[in-house]
């Protein structure tokens, strides 16, 4: 008995030391290249980086960076705010829209596949340096002007807002969702992940649920909010992670491209380190608080 | 023919009163919907493949056709002009070369470590497993930004416990070379490797393990098994994080920027576009202009289409790999 529990023990210590030999991999690249460079970074956030010709040596001096960052830097408070609320409210529509695109996808109509890899391109083509350069292109930017001087007052939307702007209804939220109505197209092009993720999901729900609820006199609306909702819940909370994490890792984020500045241009380390520390504790604080709560909506099946 | 027609016709009336008015009313509601389906879906594909449209045309004007009002989306002066000067500015068939094989080698290396981390956390136990999948996590939540300036810095004076300063009296400056970045893959660092290993795990803990303890069961060794009878199964998940792989490393800007910086890549040359249009301009003429913002756009739009024509092209190939994987990989939390 004691002999056979010794030998468990044994191949279990041979699994566990074949399980390390597969992730060192990481663990090496995590240490050198992760923990390291932060840990660095944390430290030369509470120092002035001298660059030398063949070294560089940080010199501690307290938190003047941070103060430096939030109270002189005349930019910094401002861009965070505004990519935060801008974050916020994006990663709202992009869940919102990609749901919804998913909900349609999942019906079966002629032409679907095609639809689908449609809505999957921009993943693709909207990467990397492309999305840069889609946010300040003038040129559209000049047709759009010509073209809402010509229609003037033919925009449904321009229309739409003016009527309840009149109206005087909660100005300020309205506001947001016309801001989000006239760049639907970067809410698009941001949400093609998302829709495969939750399509995955709508697949995985068996339909037998929804024939015994519309047996049971269940109208689609009811059966969206009673069995789909909660069946894919799960990925609301994938999907907004995702979404966040994708939006502060863009290369259009003001808040990054002010760091860059920083640190390649002002050659301030110290300070382009405390920016981005303060930045990334920030992004981290709102993903786990919104994960928190989401994940009590969280309905588990099984 | 119309007898056969008025037939059907009074068979669905007939059936129609025999069910109450339903099949009418459903029959319209199915009608409806699929008519306020199509529209919407017509519409948000439309507008994601407007600018695509939009830079095809503008990519074929002349300078004057941009000016030119009555000119919308069909050039009056055909030219390819646009793709030559583009194509000259951005050193497009070496960059193109070069982007080529980075990318390849940068997404195989990326996607074999990612496999071998990913295959660790899913079949294997050992201590400490859940502090570094913890970490894994935190790859994937850390922005690369934060953590910019050290890296720049411990590439600029490169070290391996010094051994370097020992020997040769001074610490090395791998800024500029190809080598960082590719230590960075093989360490699970680069661009969304956190993603990838995530993706990877997520898979291989869907396949049954009957079959790994059959092969053990048979005198087959942990590396022998996942070889020959994991990574057959694990093919779709594997080509599509390779395709991720390869077409984000295609785009991207800021590894690019930060560490091949030197090297002539497609998405680098697209991010200085402008610039080298107007150093090229200013060289031309002798004198100091500015280029105008149509012009400078017409091109930036004819470089974005060059660059992303191959990945078009892979797209069309292997859409399957690209959707259908992902939608199979069951992510859950």
């Amino acid at each position: 008995m004691k002999k056979q529990k010794n030998k468990l023990a044994g191949l279990q210590k041979r699994k566990a030391i074949s399980g390390y030999l597969f992730i060192s991999p990481f663990i090496l690249g995590f240490l050198v290249f992760m923990f390291k460079p932060l840990m660095q970074s944390l430290w030369m956030s509470f120092c002035n980086v001298e660059l030398g010709a063949a070294s560089f040596n940080p010199v501690f001096q307290g938190i003047d960076n941070y103060i430096y960052a939030f109270t002189v830097d005349p930019e910094y408070n401002r861009l965070l705010v505004e990519e935060i609320t801008r974050m916020m409210i994006y990663s709202l529509a992009i869940i919102v829209f990609s749901f919804f695109v998913a909900l349609i996808l999942n019906q079966k109509f002629k032409g679907r596949a095609l639809v689908r890899a449609i809505f999957f391109l921009p993943v693709i083509l909207s990467s990397g340096v492309i999305l840069g350069l889609e946010t300040d292109n003038q040129l559209m930017a000049a047709l759009e002007q010509t073209i809402e001087q010509t229609a003037s007052n033919v925009s449904i939307t321009a229309a739409l807002e003016n009527i309840l702007r009149t109206a005087g209804v909660g100005v300020r939220a309205f506001e947001k969702v016309f801001e989000i109505i006239d760049n639907i197209y970067d809410v698009a092009i941001a949400s093609g992940i998302q829709i495969i993720i939750f399509l995955s999901g709508l697949q995985t729900i068996s339909s037998s649920m929804y024939e015994a609820a519309e047996i049971e006199g269940c109208t689609k609306w009811e059966s969206l909010w009673k069995i789909t909702f909660p069946m894919i819940s799960s990925l609301f909370l994938v999907n907004w992670i995702y979404t966040v994490i994708d939006f502060c890792m863009r290369s259009d984020n003001e808040v990054i491209e002010k760091i860059q500045d920083v640190m390649i241009s002002q050659m301030k380390y110290g300070l382009a380190s405390a920016m981005s520390w303060v930045y990334f504790v920030l992004i981290l604080a709102f993903i786990g608080l919104s994960s928190v709560i989401i994940s009590r909506g969280v309905y588990y099946y099984d | 023919m119309t007898n056969a027609k008025a037939k059907e016709k009074k068979s669905f009336w007939e059936r129609n009163r025999l069910s109450g008015g339903y099949l009418l009313k459903k029959k319209m509601m199915n009608t409806g919907v699929s008519i306020c389906r199509f529209i919407l879906l017509f519409g948000m594909c439309f507008l994601i493949l407007q600018p695509i449209l939009n830079k095809i045309s503008v990519s074929f004007m002349t300078e004057e056709d941009l000016y030119n009002p009555i000119v919308v989306s069909i050039p009056e002066h055909f030219t390819t002009e646009n793709y030559l000067l583009a194509a000259e500015l951005m050193n497009y068939s070496k960059a193109i070369v070069n982007s080529f094989v980075i990318s390849l080698t940068i997404a195989v290396l990326q996607i074999a470590v990612c496999t071998l981390v990913g295959y660790g956390f899913a079949r294997f136990n050992f201590p400490l497993k859940k502090f570094w999948f913890a970490c894994v996590i935190m790859v994937i939540l850390i922005p690369p930004q934060t953590i910019s300036s050290s890296l720049f810095l411990h590439f600029r004076f490169f070290d391996v416990f010094g051994i370097f300063k020992l020997i040769k009296g001074e610490t090395i400056n791998l800024r500029g070379s190809v080598l960082p970045y590719y230590l960075m893959s093989g360490g699970c660092m680069g661009l969304k490797n956190g993603l990838y290993i995530f993706l990877i795990r997520q898979f291989f803990r869907n396949i049954p393990v009957d079959m790994e303890e059959a092969a053990y069961v048979d005198g087959c060794g942990t590396l022998k098994t996942f070889v020959c009878i994991m990574l057959p199964e694990a093919k779709p998940i594997l080509t599509s994080c390779f395709l991720f792989a390869f077409v984000w490393q295609w785009t991207d800007g800021f590894y690019s920027k930060m560490f091949l910086g030197t090297t002539s890549l497609v998405s680098t040359g697209l991010a200085r576009l402008v610039d080298s249009l107007g150093a090229y301009i200013q060289r031309l003429t002798g004198t100091l202009t500015t280029v105008s913002i149509a012009y400078s756009n017409c091109i930036l739009a004819t470089g974005t289409l060059m660059i992303i024509v191959p990945l078009i092209i892979l797209y069309l190939f292997a859409q399957r790999a690209f959707v259908e994987s992902i939608s199979n990989s069951g992510i859950k939390m």
